[in-house]
């Protein structure tokens, strides 16, 4: 048995005046121990849910869900003195200061006085906040109050760790310095899920991942392995005028062995099949066209590409923005 | 940072050290007390507003309507005293709500939920906090009502009794506000709903005027409004009742201290099981 489990969550919401919203719609997972798993999918598709559910937060409409052999619904309060828990808005009190927020965390997982006093120092000089750790939270950075949140999840250096976008918000590097205590956590033998909408926290940090969209999961495997079931090569266009966008849809179309999609406004992509020689056909096609190019390249499938396979967007927008700009 | 990262993340699990159902209550209720009395230290703007303003109310009322309100006997500061002490803390009660609203939206609420805890003991521990402000703000109203000329004409231990019923009807009016707090969808709600609620409780009753002389339907409201008994058993218990006062006819004005601890209890049977259950429940 899997150190998590979940089977067939299911969890509904009705807001006011709209159609049901199936959050979570059946959803299956399972994390090995002393691995980490991401959930990897764009806002809405019910990352936050399962998170949620698995930490206690809310009850699914049906489906269940253990942990190291206890039961998430029937015993919530034995879970919660095994997990770690990190939301993606950082939950900390604006008045207190650093450590007296880690060791209020760590006296409501009744550690006593003298152990949470201590712990708490500890993760003040673990996430490098010795010098800020006497100032009330409220003149902290977005990057310090995440620190702060989720040193608050390793207080009793749980066997389960669940981070809800960890890095959302944080700067370049405290991005990495975060990533390196989580790959140290893991060494240490923590089980880690963790919810990102970026690709490259997943391919660094996760032994898994399960691509979810609309409250399922809808593919699953190593990151290596969900680039190999993309499979082929790419050819990646950077045009210098956006305006010339429609050309080079047009161009790749009749050169790719699928359908071109562009990311970050400029830069457009098609899978082929002999890339060499359609990398060099479409160049010269371009030029013919009078398109101007800033790039030109092949390359291998991203979990972008994965992505954008499976669902036919990319993980870092809303299902909203695709469909209106659809 | 990688230099401390394997110092500190050893592998066991940090477990509890023992302690019974019971301790563990007492132990969170008073970590969550705390959290909130740090705030009132933090951010002392929170108890300068909720004393300057019955300081205000006390000099307003005393000078602008002490001189148009004619009561017998000592006179309307010492008739209005009751009905300050009442409302004050019947608002400072509200606390509870803006508080926790806040809470939950700021994700904190979602913190204590995955932690091992009571989550009764947040709702103690917040409206303890109500208690201490509330307890604060009456020193600073009857050293004021002192200073303009009130006096308690009462035994001391009438006088004790009266300052722990108003602060026990407003604690259990913090359970009120707190479930509201959890049920509205952001801060600013619940402060514009609190003041629907408690500007026609404290006003539509006897605490600045005699309700007497209002029309009937106010009357009959006034009579029956917890506010009334709970400001009426306040002047009882401080020696306050201007002689030859008339009481009304209803139940509630002839037995106030009975009807205020009724009341009591009636919000506190009804209130802190729906607010336990609504906190269990609850996310952002």
């Amino acid at each position: 048995m899997a150190f998590i489990e979940a089977h067939g969550l299911v969890k509904t919401y009705t807001p006011k005046g709209a159609p049901v919203v199936r959050a979570l719609d059946g959803l299956d997972l399972e994390v090995p121990q002393g691995t980490v798993t991401a959930l990897l999918g764009p806002n809405g598709a019910g990352k936050t849910t399962t998170v949620k559910v698995l930490t206690t937060l809310i009850k699914p409409d049906s489906g269940s869900a253990v942990i190291n052999g206890v039961d998430v619904l029937d015993d919530p309060q034995s879970i919660r003195r095994m997990i770690g828990a990190s939301g993606q808005y950082a939950a900390v009190d604006e008045n207190l200061t650093g450590f007296e927020n880690l060791m209020m965390v760590g006296k409501l997982y009744h550690l006593g006085s003298k152990v949470a006093r201590q712990r708490a120092g500890e993760l003040i000089e673990l996430f490098d906040l010795v010098e800020s750790q006497n100032r009330p939270v409220k003149g902290y950075s977005g990057g310090m109050r995440r620190r702060i949140d989720l040193a608050g999840a390793l207080v009793i250096k749980p066997p389960v760790l669940f981070l809800d976008e960890p890095t959302t918000g944080l700067d370049p590097r405290s991005r990495i310095g975060l990533w390196d205590v989580i790959e140290t956590l893991v060494s240490d033998g923590t089980t880690v899920l963790l919810t990102t909408q970026y690709l490259e926290e997943a391919d660094r940090l996760a032994d898994s991942i399960s691509v979810i969209d609309n409250g399922q999961v809808i593919a699953k495997g190593t990151a290596d392995e969900l680039k190999a079931s993309v499979g082929g090569q790419r050819v990646a266009l950077t045009v210098v005028d956006e305006a010339d966008g429609d050309a080079v849809r047009r161009l790749l179309g009749s050169h790719g062995t699928g359908e071109p999609v562009v990311t970050g406004g400029r830069t457009w992509v098609v899978p082929v099949d002999d890339g060499p020689a359609a990398l060099a056909a479409i160049v010269g096609a371009a030029a013919r066209d009078g398109i101007a190019l800033h790039d030109a390249g092949m390359r291998r499938p991203t979990l972008d590409d994965v992505f954008l396979q499976l669902t036919g967007r990319t993980a870092e927008e809303t299902p909203e923005t695709t469909e209106s700009a659809a | 940072m990688s230099a401390t990262i394997t110092s500190s993340a050893a592998p066991t699990t940090l477990t509890p050290i023992p302690g019974s159902a019971i301790t563990r209550f007492i132990s969170d209720g008073w970590v969550t007390t705390w959290r909130n009395l740090m705030k009132i230290i933090r951010v002392p703007e929170i108890l300068l507003f909720s004393l300057i303003q019955p300081i205000m109310f006390v000099l307003l009322f005393t000078y602008v309507f002490g001189a148009a309100i004619d009561i017998p006997g000592e006179g309307y500061t010492s008739f209005l005293m009751a009905g300050i002490f009442a409302q004050t803390v019947v608002f400072g009660s509200t606390y509870s709500g803006a508080a926790m609203a806040q809470d939950l939206k700021d994700g904190i609420i979602d913190r204590f939920r995955t932690l091992p805890m009571s989550g009764a003991a947040v709702l103690v521990g917040r409206t303890n906090g109500d208690l201490v402000i509330n307890a604060l703000s009456m020193i600073v109203m009857m050293i004021t009502g002192f200073i303009v000329g009130w006096r308690v004409n009462s035994s001391l231990l009438e006088f004790l009794a009266g300052v722990g019923l108003l602060l026990l009807f407003a604690y259990a009016f913090s359970w009120v506000m707190a479930f509201l707090g959890m049920s509205v969808k952001s801060p600013e709600i619940i402060n514009n709903a609190s003041f629907l609620i408690l500007f026609p409780l404290t006003f539509i009753s006897n605490a600045f005027v005699p309700s007497e002389n209002l029309p009937d339907p106010l009357r009959i409201f006034a009579e029956w409004n917890p506010v009334s008994s709970l400001v009426q058993s306040a002047r009882e218990l401080f020696g306050n009742v201007p002689p030859g006062t008339p009481v009304g006819d209803a139940w509630t004005a002839q037995n106030p201290i009975a009807t205020v601890l009724i009341g009591v209890v009636v919000l506190l049977v009804v209130f802190v099981p729906l607010s336990i259950r609504k906190f269990a429940t609850l996310s952002r």
